[in-house]
């Protein structure tokens, strides 16, 4: 039986106590908490108190609020989290695939030293490198000076509070989480059965589509969700890079908590943000059909 | 490496149910299942002192469960092992005479392979260690290699620090767990050669589990070999394959022709069989069938095959109306399949001496043997069990 | 032309990863500037100044300070809980498996600004909302460092040949000498990595720290806090050396891997 042989007995228990005891506290609980605080009388305060009336009426507060589009340009904050989060995974996907295929099948013994670069960058704070793209996209900064020399922006025209800012930020801070998984999906890949598909379809593209992206799905579906999901709870690039008509529905949660004090709202959009989330999860894992992520 | 003297009692008293004074290893009435599967069925197996002992079977058979439980890494289910008289049913692998050679090696990739060599030693806080290392290391011809780590060296090297590492804590038994498997063919046959005269040299007990049977005949003096959970015969390796006792055997340890017959009559020492209209005749010591329909046994190098009504050297036995179907030349020999009258196709090995001419296909041929080489094999059993899994 | 056609995904794939250089550049180029005003973020000329005063600006060395006490604990604690789940998911039975990956799995795709506001949620509900601050934000980080640890050491777990346990049992050693000799240093490098991954992910963490640490402000909060205002150009000087002490421990870890890269092949 050359099977791993677990161990029975009550060391397992033991070695396990400590964590669960930590994430059933602080991960698990807080949740009921969450749920209770969204439930709560909105009349309430921080310093009165709330009171549990389970005024279910907070999250129809909260969808009209936050969750409708208010015109064709301006898509509400949660709608357009959801959006630029989607597209910024789509690029993502795009520039980590071809990243990610680099360094498993091209880069040789390279490989690892491009595979340190990949997440060096991102040992640098979160937030300081955001600040550094502000500079970059700043009016004054080389990228619009460019794009008003080549007449793609206008004289006036500007990067800084517009979607293209936002959406370039969140695909940069992101694009790790992307590059990973796909790369340990890709250097799983026999390369004999890249070979042989050069050998039977004459197109390369074909090849690709037929073989190395079937294999590939498992590292697609990890890296689409672990961009995504932190990219639809994102607010950082939304507020150093946007302006209030960038707003996402994670600036809308931390306002209503630390400056409007507003718990029970801010409690019903987390529970609507975090609902809507597992939903496009589930229904993308089962589309996927890779469901041993979980 | 002296057990506890309480364990000896218990072992002592556990002999007496048996022969008593065996100093090798003894496995009792050995179960071990697995939830509902028994991968190991109420096993009994002597395994001498000093001898090399292979336990040859098709994956999944339970060689590897019953080494597994000899070193201690498996618990028996029920019955009891003995080693010398002493029982080490239950002592924990750390605490019994008993080294194993992993088909993986699993060498330690952290530690060099003097300290690999050495682990065993430290352990049991033996002293002189280092002499002992360089002394094994020169046994196994790897004295150069005592720095590197384990990943730097090759297949065949690491074999041998494996081997290296279990023999230089002079065990009672060595167990050997496929421990060629890794190796491509050259290779093995060179290890083969070299474990057999670390065995000779050495005089320690080897327990070698293996699906390969030419391995199994080429190194060990016994030969067990185990068919699902059981031990379908042992003996030494001619024996098994000149007279194997169950169809398992027969198809397993190299290849057999089995035709079906009915015994006419038993005579002291010969059994005449009819098959399929001719009378063919078999020693009765070679005869286990106990019924009136039996498998005739013969091996495919035994069958000559000549022009029909030609006189072949083989007084008795004489089958006409066989159709060469296909030729196999390989060199040494050719290889023949020969349909008989009755439909069943026939494997023929004529060596290739150049006194005879080959058959092409679709010639009339006849077949026959001395009824010496012949076995009869019980009725009841699956004319195809073995076939095929002989070969990896 | 075919050289091109060859090589085409490799360079795309540096220049993807140039890209994301970019920002390290304007960062350690910043931290040398001499800014005329505090209110316009641009390079006006070359000063040593910020290297040498790095704690000039208000608060900034405290917040620093701070960061760095919780993100040494917060590794710690996680590594702890952390290795001592993935030794238990990988080596022991227990009732209630799959539940128990989903536990650890879900941190991991929760939003953090879900996590955080669930996590003051409990703080106000259980009456600590008055005592936010440096141990409330620990709490926080070593819950969501957790999982990363058991996914980290778990996979090194996995891939190590439980055979080579065997193998030290067979000769000889006991459980305690097993797991002394060889499973804790073959899982080392699995525990350090998940340690250092913890340290970036607690150090780095703004969305729930922010929603759970009442005054205390953390390096991440401080410069949130001087954007909006104006940033001193020091913060460019911590950015740069967080770049060059994690580019010397990535390096420095690969170069030894590269030695032994030969002699570990067999354990990964």
């Amino acid at each position: 039986m050359a099977e791993m042989t677990r161990r029975r007995g009550l060391t397992g228990y033991l070695l396990l106590v400590p964590g669960v005891v930590w994430l059933a506290l602080f991960f698990v609980i807080p949740f009921y908490s969450l749920v209770a605080a969204s439930l709560f009388d909105p009349g309430g305060s921080v310093f009165s108190g709330y009171e549990m009336t389970w005024h279910v009426q907070n999250y129809w507060d909260a969808l009209k609020e936050y969750g409708k589009p208010n015109s064709w340009s301006d898509w509400g904050p949660l709608l357009r989290s959801f959006w630029y989060a989607g597209l910024s995974t789509v690029i993502c996907l795009v520039l980590g695939y071809v990243l990610a295929y680099a360094i498993a099948f091209k880069a040789g013994r390279w490989k690892n030293l491009m595979l340190v670069l990949v997440i060096a960058p991102f040992f640098t704070s979160f937030l300081v490198r955001t600040l550094a793209w502000k500079l970059i996209l700043g009016d004054d900064g080389p990228v619009v000076s460019v794009l008003q020399a080549v007449h793609i922006l206008g004289a006036d025209g500007r990067l800084l509070a517009t979607p293209v800012a936002v959406i370039a930020g969140i695909v940069y801070n992101f694009l790790p989480f992307m590059v990973l998984p796909l790369y340990a999906s890709l250097d799983k890949i026999d390369h004999r059965l890249i070979e042989a598909s050069g050998d039977l379809y004459a197109n390369p593209f074909v090849g690709f589509f037929k073989v190395t992206w079937p294999l590939s799905l498992p590292g697609v579906v990890s890296g689409t969700l672990l961009t995504f999901i932190p990219a639809a709870g994102d607010y950082i690039n939304a507020q150093l890079l946007g302006s209030t008509n960038q707003r996402m529905i994670g600036n809308v949660i931390q306002n209503l908590f630390t400056d409007a004090n507003d718990y029970p709202a801010a409690a019903a959009l987390s529970m609507i943000l975090m609902v809507v989330i597992i939903a496009m999860v589930l229904f993308y894992v089962r589309r996927a059909g890779t469901e041993e992520l979980l | 490496m002296s057990s506890p003297a309480d364990l000896a009692d218990q072992g002592a008293a556990r002999a007496t149910a048996r022969t008593d004074s065996f100093d090798g290893l003894r496995l009792e009435n050995v179960t071990k299942s697995f939830g509902s599967f028994t991968a190991v069925d109420d096993l009994d197996l002597d395994v001498p002192r000093g001898s090399f002992f292979a336990l040859l079977g098709p994956s999944g058979c339970g060689k590897t469960t019953t080494l597994r439980m000899v070193a201690g890494l498996e618990t028996p289910t029920s019955g009891g092992i003995t080693l010398a008289g002493n029982d080490i049913t239950y002592a924990k692998p750390y605490k019994r005479p008993v080294n194993t050679v992993f088909q993986s090696y699993a060498l330690f990739p952290h530690l060099d392979i003097h300290e690999n060599v050495a682990f065993g030693l430290k352990r049991r806080k033996v002293g002189n260690v280092d002499a002992q290392v360089t002394e094994m290391l020169e046994l196994v011809e790897l004295e150069s290699q005592a720095r590197k780590k384990p990943a730097q060296l090759s297949g065949g090297q690491q074999q041998r620090v494996a081997l290296a590492r279990a023999l230089i804590n002079k065990p009672e038994v060595l167990l050997l767990d496929e421990p060629l498997g890794a190796l491509d063919l050259k290779l093995r046959r060179n290890m083969q050669l070299e474990l057999k005269r670390i065995q000779t040299e050495v005089g320690l007990t080897f327990i070698h589990v293996t699906h390969d049977q030419e391995e199994a005949m080429t190194m060990a003096d016994t030969v067990a070999v185990m068919n699902a959970g059981v031990i379908e015969q042992m003996g030494a390796p001619q024996e098994l394959y000149e007279n194997p006792r169950t169809t398992f055997v027969a198809n397993f340890l190299g290849q057999s022709n089995l035709i079906g017959g009915t015994i006419k009559s038993r005579a002291a020492d010969v059994v005449t069989v009819d098959m399929h209209g001719v009378d063919v005749s078999i020693p009765a010591a070679r005869c286990h069938a106990d019924g009136d329909e039996g498998w005739i046994g013969i091996r495919p190098e035994k069958v000559l095959i000549g022009d029909p009504g030609e006189q072949l050297d083989a007084p008795g036995n004489s089958i006409p109306g066989g159709v060469v179907t296909d030729v196999s030349f390989v060199g040494v020999s050719t290889q023949y399949q020969v349909r008989m009258p009755w439909g069943q196709e026939i494997q023929v090995f004529a060596q290739n001496t150049g006194h005879r001419r080959i058959y092409r296909p679709g010639e009339s041929v006849e077949l026959s043997w001395r009824p010496d080489y012949a076995f009869l094999l019980d009725a009841s059993q699956d004319a195809k069990a073995g076939a095929q899994e002989g070969t990896d | 032309m075919r050289w091109l056609r060859e090589h085409v995904v490799l360079i795309l794939g540096i220049a993807i990863l140039l890209y994301t250089f970019i920002p390290i550049f304007v960062v350690v180029l910043m931290s040398f500037n001499d800014p005329s005003s505090r209110l316009i973020y641009r390079f006006d000329g070359f000063t040593m100044d910020n290297w040498l005063h790095p704690c000039e600006p208000e608060g900034l060395c405290s917040a620093l300070g701070t960061s760095i006490q919780i993100s040494l604990l917060a590794t710690l604690g996680s590594t702890i809980l952390g290795t001592l789940m993935a030794f238990a998911l990988v080596r022991h039975d227990f009732l209630g498996r799959s539940s128990m990956n989903l536990l650890i799995f879900l941190p991991m795709a929760t939003p953090e600004i879900v996590m955080g506001s669930s996590l003051l949620a409990l703080f106000v509900a259980t009456g600590f909302s008055g005592q936010l601050g440096f141990w409330t934000i620990l709490i926080a980080h070593i819950m969501f460092c957790v999982s990363f640890v058991v996914v980290t050491v778990r996979a090194r777990l996995a891939g190590m040949d439980d055979n080579l346990e065997q193998a030290a049992m067979d000769l000889y050693a006991t459980p305690r000498e097993t797991f002394w000799r060889i499973t804790f240093p073959l899982v080392f490098p699995g525990i350090l990595g998940a340690a250092l991954l913890s340290f970036s992910l607690s150090f780095d963490d703004f969305i729930i720290t922010n929603l759970n640490a009442g005054n205390t402000t953390t390096f991440p909060m401080y410069v949130w806090g001087v954007a909006q205002r104006g940033i001193p150009m020091q913060v460019n000087v911590v950015g740069t050396v967080m770049f060059a002490i994690s580019v010397l421990i990535v390096v420095g870890g690969e170069l030894n891997n590269r030695r032994r890269s030969k002699a570990l092949a067999t354990a990964s």
